[in-house]
């Protein structure tokens, strides 16, 4: 096999885009599995696109777009999931019809040819410029750094946003702290996934860590192990086969999760306990 | 009614409620209540279903967010915004909860959230932080279990767990909302001589809402009945939970709450 094409600075640059934002969705997957709003996610990452396809419209940056409008969808269904108050997954599927319905909207106004709008939606690593690397960047050491940082508030509003709250935890402000971090990441990734696709790479590592660990640390690090091992195995697949980089990531997590949940421990509960009950004995 | 006199010096009332007006959407859950709590004091809370219970607790630990009224908890005045601090002070029970099986967190882990919000942003736990973990992990009989993933317990090991989350705060004030509902017969007794015997010797102010009438009046001090969104009654377990009194609260004719009380109580 040849592998020169290592040493190209674009492919150079889609192997740092992978591991940078592998990272980042992989660790904010951590937050949407366990707080099970998965929906949440994918209504983000789909007004992020329709966001990005406004700027691309009107002639402003796609990234602000992007950005402005996934924080504006979290801003809606944040309170309504915080509350409780209207069931979440109906007011959910409404603003992600909306923001599908807005992106196809915009692409159907805006003049000339949409090939712009179309690498948004699947997405292109390998055209990944060095602006992009470092958007990736800061945001995979800023989410990172938050976690670390914060790792017992958020592990205690992850837990149960009620408890977090009756010990004294700002968990509201904590909850809203996360979807800012889920809207900045997904805006990050977006061009370089594509809006339709950017959401299984936060889910797939992150769900398939979860069938694999009863400690909330190994998740997390599980987790960001997996989406860089997608998006480096999805883009060799890409490179070997030809295919878009997007999609070859995206089937490359699919199919770590598949393997994770096969294997799960947590799939045989019951053999696991027995274990425990022989070590407990004296 | 039975009700502290004026006379009482501040600091001996821990919690003072007066004319609290809460309401959630449309429906007013307190109606005007007042009460009075002295340091040390083990108060049982009954009522039906939709009583206000839960938002009387709710006021107490700073998360009810009143209309009218005035609430001082621990010195400290009720108002939007401002319970965390508070909150850090008194413990909280709630009801059994649903918990994700493969939720990825031990026992010990759960607990030690209890030390969170006193331990402070940027802090991490330290030795003495653990020991006190471990400490009320053993007082509640769960040190067995402190490995254990949080999802894999039964609902009478969760409430355990949870008693002792609240412990670990080093509470001067602890609630219990229903924290024996849907436990059998057993779990429920085993609960309340817990919560009696952790009121007992870490000197505590208890607020205990419950359903379980037979095991009351030997932990209670008080019992306050609440019934749609008042304080109908006030007043020791033995002379307020009679027949009569529980028949007028749960809209049920006396002979009916005498036959089931007699069902409830289980022989000695």
């Amino acid at each position: 096999m040849d592998f020169s094409i290592f040493g190209y600075q674009f492919m150079q640059n889609a192997i740092l885009s992978a591991f940078l934002g592998g990272i980042a969705c992989a660790t904010i997957g951590v937050f949407v599995v366990l707080m099970h709003m998965p929906f949440i996610g994918v209504c983000m990452s789909h007004a992020a696109f329709a966001g990005a396809l406004l700027g691309l419209w009107l002639g402003f940056n796609p990234l602000v777009g992007a950005f402005g409008l996934s924080l504006l969808s979290a801003a809606i269904i944040g309170p309504l999931a915080d509350r409780g108050e209207l069931s979440p997954e109906t007011s959910i599927g409404v603003i992600f019809s909306l923001m599908l319905g807005l992106a196809f909207l915009f692409m159907g106004l805006m003049p000339g040819t949409k090939s712009g709008a179309l690498e948004l939606l699947w997405g292109s690593i390998l055209t990944n410029t060095r602006s992009d690397i470092i958007l990736l960047g800061i945001v995979a050491v800023v989410v990172v750094a938050l976690v670390f940082l914060f790792f017992k508030e958020i592990q205690a509003t992850i837990f149960n946003r009620d408890t977090a709250l009756a010990v004294g935890i700002p968990a509201a402000l904590f909850l809203y702290g996360i979807l800012f971090l889920t809207g900045a990441t997904i805006t990050a990734s977006l061009r370089s996934i594509g809006g339709l696709l950017i959401f299984s790479l936060i889910l797939n590592p992150a769900a398939a860590a979860y069938q694999l660990t009863y400690n909330m640390k190994k998740m997390f690090l599980l987790s960001a192990a997996f989406g860089v091992l997608s998006g480096w195995v999805g883009l060799l697949f890409s490179y070997f086969f030809n295919a878009p980089s997007g999609a070859t990531i995206v089937v490359t997590s699919s199919v770590i999760f598949l393997i994770a949940a096969i294997f799960s421990p947590k799939r045989k509960v019951k053999g696991w306990q027995s274990q425990l009950l022989q070590e407990e004995q004296p | 009614m039975v009700k502290a006199e004026d006379g009482v010096s501040m600091d001996n009332e821990l919690i003072v409620i007066e004319n609290a007006v809460v309401s959630y959407r449309e429906d007013i859950a307190l109606r005007g209540v007042s009460l009075k709590v002295s340091k040390g004091e083990f108060v049982g809370i009954i009522g039906p279903n939709g009583a206000g219970k839960t938002t009387l607790l709710t006021v107490v630990n700073g998360l009810g967010k009143l209309l009218e009224g005035e609430v001082r908890v621990l010195g400290h005045y009720l108002a939007a915004g401002n319970g965390h601090s508070l909150r850090k002070r008194v413990g909280y029970v709630p009801q059994v909860q649903n918990i994700d099986p493969r939720m990825p967190i031990c026992v010990r882990e759960v607990v030690m959230i209890g030390r969170y919000g006193i331990l402070g942003l940027f802090r991490r736990p330290g030795r003495s932080d653990y020991e006190i973990v471990d400490e009320a992990l053993g007082l509640v009989g769960m040190s067995h279990l402190a490995q254990r993933p949080i999802g894999h317990l039964s609902g009478g090991e969760l409430q355990r767990v949870s008693i002792a989350r609240a412990l670990v705060q080093q509470p001067e004030v602890l609630l219990l909302d229903e924290p024996t509902a849907s436990l059998d017969w057993k779990a429920q007794s085993d609960i309340l001589e817990l919560v009696k015997m952790i009121h007992d010797t870490r000197s505590l102010t208890t607020l205990f809402v419950t359903h379980d009438l037979s095991c009351l009046p030997v932990a209670c001090d008080r019992v306050v009945l609440m019934k749609e969104g008042n304080i109908w009654g006030e007043g020791s377990p033995d002379e307020l939970l009679t027949d009569i009194n529980l028949g007028l609260l749960y809209d049920m004719p006396v002979s009916v709450v005498e036959k089931r009380r007699k069902k409830a109580v289980p022989v000695n």
